[in-house]
């Protein structure tokens, strides 16, 4: 499990504030969300593959990640084209394929794949525990960025408990097949993950309060100025501007 | 002889998960300010039970707690007790859930009220004085078995407490970690309480050691350590008397 590669860079966008970053990726996210003029939708894809460069993303794993929207993208221009009512664009037989459907499906498209590049090029290349901190000044709720910071720091130790029970398993020769026994070794193997992580929060939530902790979550860390802050700020609001004017004015 | 003054002390304490046998049964027992008490008994005879209900983390069925004086009930008067009491968890990655170093050592006095300047100065001195000096940012989870286990003393020393109750603290740590813990141990000025099953670990640390039976410690049956010499057969390969 490795979900921080693009946390290790060293690129301007890794070392602009977080909180910047978080507050201009949301801001693009909302402005790109209600978008539906062609224009806009490309230039945001442009932007958002300005970014991945800046951040100087790997294409490859950038791709990787893409593969699962793209699946569920994919699912989308199999259903909606034909079962949505419009003019027809081509017809096949009994299938109609609809303008309005082909339109839809593109305008999905575009938003999902920029969207999901800029939070790559923008969150992505922060740790988990920066987005906490980061979310943390923004005021963000303490119980949520607890909640946060404590699910990534225990799912790498309930992914170990999951591997060691699979591996003793694996040692007794527990080969998974089309059977009872199989379902009933994997029902046993997730209710005993449940067990041991309502188990282990007990104790942690034990330590914590051994601690002193009463609900307050602070933070550490220090955000400093950088001279590419606001020259992204700048960057942010100008691409914001660009794409409302190119939505709603032009 | 002058007697110390108890700082913690259970009476007749009694407990049970409902339905079950009772884990603690009538059990008396005291620590005075500078005791260094070794717990040696079989698993499930409910040593971490006692730490637990020690810090109120278990209530008791009955019974009395006594710390630092007042007799402790309600969860608000344990607070304080959690203050001057640190508790070191068997299992290190129950104690260590911050991302990182320096943000799980800073936490205990964040929480006490010291600002982040003084908790990251009470921190950095802890990591120093075990010797984890430049382990501010490493990540908690990536960090080895003995190291998590040093970081976790680290966290509890942080909030500077009077008694430390240490769940088995050298069970699977290497021997130049061991060494390392003994020597830090016996160089603190706190009263300590260890859960161990290794004697030769206890030998090293503890002043008494008592052992615990039917949810009850027995003081009448103290342990002695001792060395002896004798001579047998094989004498010259490594092993051990127990």
């Amino acid at each position: 499990m490795n979900q921080d590669s693009f946390a290790e860079g060293h690129s301007v966008i890794h070392r602009i504030d977080p909180r910047l970053r978080l507050v201009g990726a949301v801001a693009l996210a909302v402005v790109v969300a209600v978008s539906y003029d062609f224009t806009t939708l490309i230039t945001a894809l442009a932007l958002s593959l300005l970014l991945a460069l800046m951040a100087q993303l790997d294409l490859r794993t950038v791709i990787r990640r893409l593969l699962a929207p793209i699946l569920f993208l994919l699912l989308l221009w199999a259903v909606l084209p034909w079962s949505f009512k419009g003019e027809s664009f081509l017809t096949w037989g009994l299938i109609t394929l609809t303008r309005p459907g082909i339109t839809l499906c593109a305008q999905i498209s575009l938003k999902t794949i920029a969207l999901m590049v800029t939070f790559m090029a923008l969150l992505a290349t922060m740790t988990v525990d920066t987005l906490g901190h980061a979310l943390n000044r923004l005021r963000f709720p303490d119980k949520l960025v607890v909640m946060l910071l404590i699910t990534f720091r225990y799912l790498f130790v309930i992914e170990q408990e999951y591997r060691r029970l699979l591996r003793a398993m694996k040692i007794r020769n527990f080969q998974p097949k089309t059977n009872l026994h199989s379902y009933r070794t994997y029902a046993y193997l997730i209710g005993i993950l449940f067990v041991r992580a309502s188990e282990r929060a007990r104790r942690v939530h034990g330590a914590m309060i051994c601690r002193g902790f009463s609900g307050k979550f602070f933070s550490l860390r220090e955000f400093s100025p950088h001279p590419w802050n606001g020259a992204f700020c700048f960057f942010i609001t100008f691409s914001l501007i660009l794409l409302i004017i190119l939505e709603w004015v032009v | 002889m002058i007697v110390s003054p108890v700082v913690l002390s259970l009476k007749k304490i009694c407990f049970g998960y409902p339905g079950g046998q009772l884990i603690l049964n009538d059990l008396d027992f005291h620590i005075h300010a500078g005791d260094r008490i070794g717990l040696v008994a079989p698993n499930g005879s409910g040593k971490t039970t006692l730490f637990h209900v020690a810090m109120g983390l278990l209530k008791p069925v009955s019974g009395t707690i006594e710390a630092f004086g007042k007799v402790r009930k309600k969860e608000a008067d344990f607070v304080e007790v959690r203050r001057r009491i640190g508790l070191l968890f068997q299992d290190a990655d129950d104690q260590l859930f911050s991302p990182t170093v320096l943000d799980d050592v800073a936490f205990g006095p964040l929480n006490l009220g010291k600002t982040r300047e003084e908790a990251v100065n009470v921190a950095e001195k802890t990591l120093d004085f075990l010797g984890l000096t430049g382990f501010e940012d490493r990540v908690t989870h990536k960090l080895s078995g003995g190291e998590k286990r040093l970081v976790s003393l680290a966290t509890v020393l942080a909030m500077e407490p009077e008694v430390l109750l240490l769940d088995e603290p050298s069970t699977g740590l290497d021997a130049a970690t061991k060494e390392k813990l003994i020597d830090i141990l016996n160089s603190l000025d706190l009263s300590l309480v260890f859960i161990s099953h290794e004697f030769d670990f206890l030998s090293q640390t503890a002043q008494h050691i008592y052992t615990m039976e039917n949810g009850r410690i027995l003081f009448d049956k103290e342990l002695h350590l001792h060395t002896h010499q004798h001579a047998h057969l094989m004498g010259q390969q490594p092993h051990k008397h127990i």
